[in-house]
């Protein structure tokens, strides 16, 4: 790394503000994904002007810039794919403001999503998004890759709560999005920034709403013999028009994976469960429980539990929440897919990764936010034996080819970061990528932000699948 | 130029499959006191994990940088609660310090600190009481208010360390080792106490409100003549040889058979105690392993064992308002969290109050309150504002060192709360006057 960019980051941010030894550095090569990428420089601004100067020392050096949270990502976002510098947020994580009366704070990127809930608890008010990785992952890194979460079913995804954004564009330029109102005027600069996985600019500051605590809230256990069951439960549900706030699935592997870590009383012997929530008022939620119940049972259902207390209810959510976790037991690495498929297509596809675990001789668990149609096949190998590792990437790759045949997409939650951006071309057309490559250009055009992310470097994946160009109907009139 | 260190030597080392689990998914980093601190990966658990494995793999030399790092860590095992895949930290952690303590070396104030205390002090009762003895002088003489008025601790920087010594009792723990106590009424158990080794110069009198209760519940007391030390100061240093031998002694020093129950009022020993067959694996040559295991099967936590065993003893109203830390060691190292807090409930009159982060550690951690005395004191004024913002007037725990650390950041942060045990507490219900 340059020696005066290191000096000037060392006087900008301090010496302990500055990471560069190899030993540190070995340390930020690694995220919650599989990929690895070794940064040439780690630092920890703790404010905003911090974060507007290292952009004038990266764009003067022409080096890298990396954002990232906590590091629980499983996409390689916060990875330096081309070196450089990792901007570490964690050090900026305070909660700025609290407007109770009109449901907002205002937070530094650093800010942990689940500590924000927990400082608004008293006041009876929540943040709704709720990834697996509540506890440790940052709103910095929930707003660059849109997270979502089992509550994203009925409360939508991290772009649903994000009102403003303070932010560092590519060309160094300090910018405010949005406003603390619902809807501001001309285009939405949030909503496209929110989701651009740190290649448009750094996030310095978070205006998000603050949604109230649910009246009641009753979370339910249905355990089946067939996964066909449980997927038609979940149709059923839909259909009678009722929005539980987390309908998940797992099947039999998994379950008795999570059992043994949570011993909540998941049944070892089922084939899938689900666990679905209902929550609102009291009456409502009263209401929509029985309807809930009965759709279970009439499709057979072996049982169906519902939580007793708050305890019972933490402690499913604690087996759901720490799943891939708790699969890791069993083997030294694994593998988070993260797919998109209708609904209906759940047990074909299901098959389909038992075939290719089959084929690999991989062991693949499956957690499905069956409510969504967001599919997580974990996939178990031993990263000390090359030739499972290149398995098991090949296994995945083919389950999401299966999920984009019948008509889904490649990621629903986890971002593309370097993990995807081959796969890009499954569902994306030339034009497609040109236009994001041009918005893309417009807020980060010298491409010094996370480069080397989203967009396919190679079309390697072309060989299995390039979506057509849309035709129309009927082809136009000449002139 | 010394040859560098790189990779570990075969036994007590971070193994492979225990590393391994690791999958490196993060969700330990909010839950460790250091990460919350500092910020960065190499003081995390996930960061301080690849350390291992990278020293392990030979990619990172055994060197300053592994050391400080492996030596900032409280080994409070809040990690090992939050892993989903089932890490166990704590052993990792030992482990790599038993490599630090064969392969590195110490500049030497340090090795002869660490000499002194874990191989000349904490092994031999007789030693501790005679230090302790010599320490009661400074404390009562005067020349500790004469240290403090002149302002010399300042000077040399040991002010804040001089209020986490502890008050050496004036009367030591130790008339009472080998007597047996009798049950009130009915025997309902018999049991072993497990006295301490520090603990018996400065919580005799926690020791005895112990066996107090104990009896008041009907358990028949005794208390082993020739245990010693637990082991557990030295095995969280790395000093695996002295721990394995203190765990020995007291294999030795227990009739495991004639007891339900072996009893501590130490998190930090217990959580040692019920860990013997980590010290004593199954690879080894002698029979210490099967004995280690039938002795950590016995070993109860005061706590856990009188929440087991359901209290007996009628207690009187205590109009007190308290909140409760979670003992690491307790919380995290034995997975008690429940027991504690409804003791405290049983007690009529109770206001129990529960405060934010309690299962985050105070900062005392063993010795690390005079190793990385900054770090330590930095999360003991967190704990304190936590405490306070309760406006309890006592805070209650279930370990020593936790107690003799909130009893500093009482002074430290003036919240004027009292710190004391669990069964310190039921010991004054059980006494309280109607």
């Amino acid at each position: 790394m340059n020696p005066r960019l290191l000096r000037d980051l060392k006087k900008l941010l301090g010496a302990d503000g500055v990471l560069s030894e190899p030993e540190d550095l070995l340390l930020y090569e690694y995220d919650g994904s599989v990929e690895t990428a070794r940064p040439d420089c780690v630092v920890f601004p703790r404010s905003t002007a911090d974060v507007v100067e290292l952009f004038r020392l990266a764009n003067r050096h022409k080096t890298p810039l990396v954002g990232r949270g906590a590091g629980t990502g499983l996409s390689g976002g916060a990875l330096a794919r081309q070196g450089g510098i990792i901007t570490s947020f964690a050090r900026m994580n305070r909660i700025l403001a609290i407007d109770i009366e009109n449901q907002r704070a205002v937070v530094q990127p650093g800010v942990v999503n689940s500590d924000l809930s927990a400082a608004v608890a008293h006041l009876g008010l929540h943040f709704a998004p709720d990834p697996s990785s509540q506890k440790a992952c940052t709103i910095g890194g929930n707003v660059s890759e849109n997270s979502g979460g089992p509550h994203t079913l009925a409360y939508g995804v991290t772009t649903n709560h994000v009102l403003a954004l303070e932010a560092v564009l590519g060309t160094g330029e300090l910018v405010r999005f949005g406003s603390a109102a619902l809807d501001s005027p001309g285009y939405d600069l949030t909503g496209i920034f929110v989701g651009s996985e740190g290649t448009f600019g750094l996030v310095t500051e978070i205006t998000v709403k603050l949604i109230r605590l649910p009246e009641a809230v009753k979370t339910l256990l249905a355990i089946y013999n067939s996964v066909n069951d449980a997927t038609e439960t979940v149709a059923e549900i839909t259909a009678r028009g009722i929005t539980p706030s987390a309908c998940e699935m797992l099947d039999g592997w998994t379950i008795r994976a999570v059992e043994e870590y949570v011993h909540a009383g998941f049944p070892l012997d089922a084939t899938a469960i689900l666990l679905i929530e209902v929550d609102g008022l009291l009456e409502e939620v009263e209401d929509a429980l029985l309807h809930v119940k009965e759709v279970c049972t009439m499709h057979r259902a072996r049982e169906v539990r519902v939580a007793r207390d708050e305890r019972e209810r933490e402690l499913l959510w604690k087996g759901r929440k720490n799943a891939f976790g708790a699969v890791g037991r069993i083997a030294p690495s694994y593998y988070t897919q993260d797919g998109v498929i209708p609904r209906s297509k759940l047990p074909a596809t299901l098959r389909r990764v038992g075939e290719v675990s089959r084929k690999y001789g991989l062991q693949i668990g499956n957690v499905f936010h069956a409510g969504d149609g967001n599919l997580h096949p974990i996939i178990l190998f031993d990263e000390r034996d090359e030739r499972q590792f290149r398995d098991a990437v090949r296994a995945a790759d083919e389950i999401i080819d299966f999920c984009v045949h019948v008509g889904g997409a490649i990621t629903g939650e986890h971002g593309v970061g370097m993990e995807k951006d081959r796969l890009m071309p499954l569902i994306f057309t030339e034009t497609d990528l040109d236009l994001m490559k041009q918005v893309h250009d417009v807020f980060n055009p010298a491409g010094l932000l996370n480069p080397g992310k989203i967009f396919p470097t190679s079309k390697g994946c072309g060989e299995i699948y390039v979506r057509p160009q849309p035709q129309l109907s009927s082809p136009p009139a000449r002139a | 130029m010394p040859a560098k260190t790189v990779g570990f030597t075969a036994i007590d080392k971070p193994e492979y499959a225990d590393y391994a689990r690791c999958v490196h998914c993060g969700l330990c980093l909010n839950h460790c006191p250091t990460y919350r601190l500092w910020h960065q990966e190499a003081d995390s658990p996930r960061g301080r994990i690849r350390q291992m494995e990278l020293v392990d793999q030979g990619q990172m030399e055994l060197g300053d940088a592994f050391v400080t790092h492996i030596d900032h860590c409280l080994d409070c095992r809040a990690c090992e609660t939050a892993c989903p895949s089932g890490v166990e930290y704590g052993r990792l952690v030992e482990a790599a310090r038993a490599q630090i303590e064969r392969q590195y070396k110490r500049p030497l104030f340090s090795r002869i600190a660490r000499d002194f205390v874990y191989r000349k002090l904490l092994p031999y009762p007789a030693r501790i009481a005679a230090a302790a003895r010599a320490l009661r002088i400074y404390q009562r003489s005067g020349l500790a208010a004469a240290a403090r008025s002149t302002g010399i601790l300042k000077v040399l920087g040991l002010s804040d360390r001089e209020r986490l010594i502890p008050r050496i009792d004036s009367r030591f723990f130790s008339s009472e080792m080998g007597q047996t106590f009798r049950a009130v009424g009915q025997r309902r158990a018999r049991v072993a106490f497990f006295a301490g080794c520090v603990a018996r110069v400065t919580f005799a009198e926690l020791n005895r409100a112990t066996i107090r209760v104990l009896q008041a519940n009907g358990s028949e007391v005794v208390v082993p003549q020739n245990q010693v030390c637990c082991g557990a100061l030295p095995a969280h240093a790395g000093v695996r040889d002295v721990a394995r031998d203190l765990a020995r002694k007291n294999l030795a020093a227990f009739p495991i058979d004639g007891f339900d129950a072996i009893i501590t009022n130490a998190a930090g020993c217990g959580s040692t105690l019920k860990e013997y067959t980590h010290l004593l694996p199954a690879n080894g040559s002698s029979g210490d392993h099967d004995r280690a295991m039938r002795f950590s099967a016995k070993v109860r936590d005061a706590t856990e064992f009188l929440d087991e065993l359901g209290l007996m003893a009628p207690l009187k109203p205590l109009l007190v308002r308290v909140t409760y830390q979670d003992s690491c060691h307790l919380a995290h190292g034995q997975k008690i969290r429940e027991a504690p807090r409804r003791l405290i409930r049983a007690i009529p009159g109770i206001e129990f109050v529960e405060m934010q982060q309690a299962d985050q550690c105070c900062g005392s951690a063993g010795v690390y309150n005079v190793t990385e005395t900054k770090a330590s004191l930095d999360l003991l004024a967190l704990k304190m504002d936590c405490a306070s913002e309760t406006h309890a007037q006592a805070i209650v725990t279930a370990n020593p060192g936790c107690i003799l650390q909130l009893r500093a950041g009482s002074q430290i942060h003036g919240t004027g709360q009292e710190v004391l045990h669990v069964v310190e507490l039921l010991d004054r219900a059980i006494a309280a006057p109607r």
